[in-house]
């Protein structure tokens, strides 16, 4: 510090106080004001797009009101075989799907992993992936309820394709990211491919797989909950019909039942989670 | 692993004692016998003839969607524009109302335990538990078919997202940074605006241009429930088997939702 | 007396005793050296000061002002007497220098002001008046993550003395930093004291150091205070009284030499 203080012997603390400006998020004054501008055109016009029709929005008033008032009390009994049979749809599709998409997941997510498959293989499972990440769930039940009927068949299959995407994304970052060394060791023994797996890949990959399956077990139950909608089975079918007849007590009651199972599921994933990690 | 002594009273190495083994095996059993249980549910209530004709339905379904309707892109820019509109707004909102609901929520920030902290999180269940689907659908049936609903919709599902990974945002920042702000007498707002803010602002910008990518994708389907949207010429397209329109409106959402996946990802690099 | 702490005590709720009454006066202008192995509860006694720990019994005193009973605004405002000097620095990573230099100033400004960085231009002439006094001020904008262990110690330092307190709390002030650079930090921490006639209490945990650069040296024992006295009554013995059985000779007043040999005194 003494050398600094040589430096600028005379050191102009009135000057460089009168000079200083609080530090701007964006350091360049033209980009910045670009981006002031363009954000409150931007919200102008597209909030300018929004329609809303006020006369039946005040008409809405009352039938909020109705279906506020259903929660007080649910009805859980006149449609408890309907509530009853799309919970039961749901969840067992739920079990199916998590299972059947993390057994397919790992050939996937083997092949999506740059250090053990060869390019072609590693393009193509990339490609699966890409596909079904993008497409929201919705969108892939109505491609498979028109190839195989309404049920929760379709559904099952949706979800456990979504799986494979969540799931092989994920554990190829992970099998990407794994420490070579480890790897290495395995293969200096003499090990083959499956050994090399088995030795040198899953002990390092374990517990993110098991966290991840329950993480996606919890989803699963959350999106099987909407499948319904387009007749791909499970309780939102049970919540949509009563929403089409207008029995919002009964609508509440399902809304309720999905909210404490996915309360049930979060605790007893991250409970999970927190035991692997 | 287990060290266990033979009958001969030499130690012998396995991997688990047979105790635990008895409840790994009886645990893959149990786990199997399950999904076996929950497959045959399933499968009662599936038209096999249907699935065994999948093949050929998918085939069919295949020739009739291609080609696209190319001419069809016309009158979908619209809505398209409007399906954008929807997931920004709506997580425009969300962090209005979800980034105070951080701090009410958060252990370290929240003004008392029991009767904000426990209400707070009540609310960003609520809202995380139920899709903005389902939000959608109660809300035309509140509103009215349109924007608004898909708009509100998103907002209120996004809500509790925003606020769950915000207010783990903020339980985790550095507790000596707060110290010492405090330490010079900062008020309790001082303290949160120069110590707690500085440390989750790239958490925050992450997690709301995340949010926006998913709310993206989620805004393309909401009109399938007349939220607005894309989602309603697609409801439109399907109940009229117009199939090469739905390719069409297929290959925009795809174009888009890889855009915007492209986006957040560049914001997200930028800000770490 | 400008600070006096009387039957100081601090039971966590976990059950361990940090403090078990606590007796020490410093008077102003004083520079103190705590020292005392780790879990003495050396950092438990400096934060019971300004009350970032709650005291479980007994009182501070500060300039007449008793600390242990005040209310929040009170409090803060009391605080702004007490600079407070940390051992990982604790400057707000993405802030910039002179940013971390001003929240030393957040106890005079109101909340708007501050959020909107807009002090008094008689601060911001202080920060860069105290950042030149320290060679820093060509680094006031520079965010405070982007400097070294003992540059941001001195950020830290300067935000200390923007509270314009009366008394320094520094809490290891040397832990991480090299040797050299650990020298350099107290003598600026003592030179500074010296020109503005502040008491400090120092942290140590190196017995070289403190005996070089504090007059008085006090020592702290699971929670009491075993030692109390000029720097040079310090000897073998007493140092193990306060830290245990061990070869002592070679610890005291090694560190002139060392310091000599990395030329740091000249």
């Amino acid at each position: 510090m003494n050398a600094a203080t040589l430096d600028a012997p005379d050191f102009d603390a009135k000057a460089a106080a009168r000079a200083w400006r609080p530090p701007p998020l964006i350091a360049s004054a033209w980009l910045r004001y670009a981006i002031y501008l363009g954000a409150l055109v931007y919200a102008v016009i597209a909030i300018g797009t929004i329609e809303v029709n006020w006369t039946r929005a005040a008409e809405g008033l009352e039938r909020a009101g109705r279906f506020l008032g259903g929660f007080f009390p649910p009805d859980f009994t006149s449609k408890g075989d309907d509530i009853l049979e799309g919970l039961l749809e749901s969840l067992t599709m739920t079990v199916v799907a998590t299972a059947l998409g993390l057994i397919l997941s790992i050939p996937v997510a083997l092949g999506a992993s740059r250090n053990l498959a060869p390019l072609p293989v590693y393009l193509a499972c990339r490609a699966i992936i890409a596909v079904s990440r993008t497409f929201q769930e919705i969108i892939i039940a109505i491609v498979f309820v028109a190839m195989l009927g309404f049920g929760p068949l379709a559904g099952t299959m949706t979800l456990a394709f979504a799986t494979i995407g969540f799931m092989a994304k994920l554990i190829a970052e992970d099998i990407e990211d794994i420490e070579a060394a480890q790897a290495e060791a395995v293969r200096a023994t003499g090990g083959s491919w499956f050994q090399l797996l088995a030795w040198g890949v899953l002990p390092q990959v374990k517990p993110r797989l098991i966290g991840l399956s329950a993480y996606r077990l919890d989803i699963n139950f959350r999106e099987s909950a909407v499948l319904g909608l387009v007749g791909a089975g499970g309780i939102g079918d049970t919540l949509n019909t009563s929403f089409d007849r207008y029995e919002f007590d009964t609508a509440a009651a399902v809304l309720i039942v999905i909210i404490v199972i996915v309360l049930a599921c979060e605790y007893s994933s991250g409970w999970i989670r927190r035991k692997v990690q | 692993m287990a060290i266990l002594t033979r009958a001969d009273g030499t130690p012998d190495w396995r991997r688990r004692t047979p105790r635990a083994d008895l409840l790994v095996w009886s645990g893959w059993f149990a786990a199997i016998a399950l999904a076996v249980a929950c497959f045959q549910f399933i499968s009662e209530r599936t038209i096999w003839d249907f699935v065994w004709d999948a093949p050929a339905q998918g085939a069919d379904l295949v020739s009739r969607m291609f080609p696209p309707r190319w001419s069809y892109a016309n009158q979908l820019w619209k809505p398209l524009w409007d399906t954008i509109n929807i997931a920004t707004i709506g997580t425009g909102l969300a962090v209005l109302i979800g980034v105070p609901l951080a701090f009410l929520a958060a252990h370290n920030t929240t003004p008392s335990l029991l009767l904000v902290r426990a209400p707070v999180l009540f609310i960003i269940v609520a809202s995380r538990s139920i899709n903005s689907l389902i939000w959608a659908l109660i809300l035309v049936i509140i509103l009215g078919p349109g924007m608004l609903a898909g708009i509100l919709a998103i907002a209120l599902r996004s809500v509790g997202f925003i606020a769950k990974l915000l207010y783990e945002a903020i339980e985790e920042i550095d507790a000596t940074q707060v110290e010492a702000v405090s330490a010079t007498g900062a008020s309790r707002a001082q303290v949160l605006g120069w110590a707690v803010v500085p440390q989750v602002m790239p958490a925050f910008a992450g997690i709301t241009v995340f949010r926006w990518d998913i709310n993206i994708r989620e805004a393309t389907v909401l009109g399938l429930v007349g939220a607005g949207g894309i989602g309603m010429q697609m409801q439109a397209s399907i109940n009229v088997l117009a199939w090469p329109q739905v390719t069409m409106i297929f290959i925009l959402i795809l174009g888009t939702v890889l855009v915007s996946e492209w986006l957040s990802a560049r914001v997200r690099h930028g800000i770490i | 007396m400008l600070l006096r702490i009387q039957g100081l005590s601090k039971r966590y709720p976990t059950g361990d005793v940090a403090l078990t009454a606590v007796d020490l006066e410093v008077p102003a202008g004083q520079v103190m050296a705590l020292i005392g192995p780790s879990g003495a509860g050396k950092s438990t006694l400096i934060r019971c000061v300004n009350r970032l720990v709650e005291p479980t019994s007994g009182t501070v005193q500060l300039d007449g002002v008793e600390i242990t009973s005040l209310g929040t605004t009170a409090l803060r405002r009391a605080r702004r007497r007490m600079g407070m000097i940390f051992q990982e620095y604790a400057l707000v990573e993405r802030l910039t220098v002179m940013e971390n230099v001003l929240s030393g100033r957040l106890g005079y400004v109101g909340f708007w002001s501050s959020w909107f960085r807009r002090f008094p231009n008689a601060d911001i002439e202080e920060a860069f008046r105290l950042l030149d006094r320290v060679g820093l001020a060509h680094m006031a904008d520079k965010r405070a993550d982007t400097l070294s262990g003992g540059q941001r110690q001195r950020v830290g330092i300067v935000r200390a003395l923007m509270q314009d307190p009366q008394l320094l709390l520094v809490d290891e002030p040397t832990a991480s930093l090299d040797p050299k650079t650990s020298r350099q930090i107290m003598r600026l921490i003592v030179e500074l004291c010296g020109e503005r006639g502040l008491a400090a209490i120092i942290n140590i945990h190196d017995v070289a150091l403190a005996q070089q650069f504090a007059k008085r040296i006090v020592g702290l024992r699971a929670g009491r205070i075993v030692f109390d006295d000029q720097a040079e009554a310090l000897g073998g013995g007493q140092l193990t009284v306060i830290y245990g059985e061990e070869d002592w000779s070679q610890t005291i007043g090694r560190a002139e030499e060392e310091a000599e040999a990395t030329g740091t005194l000249a």
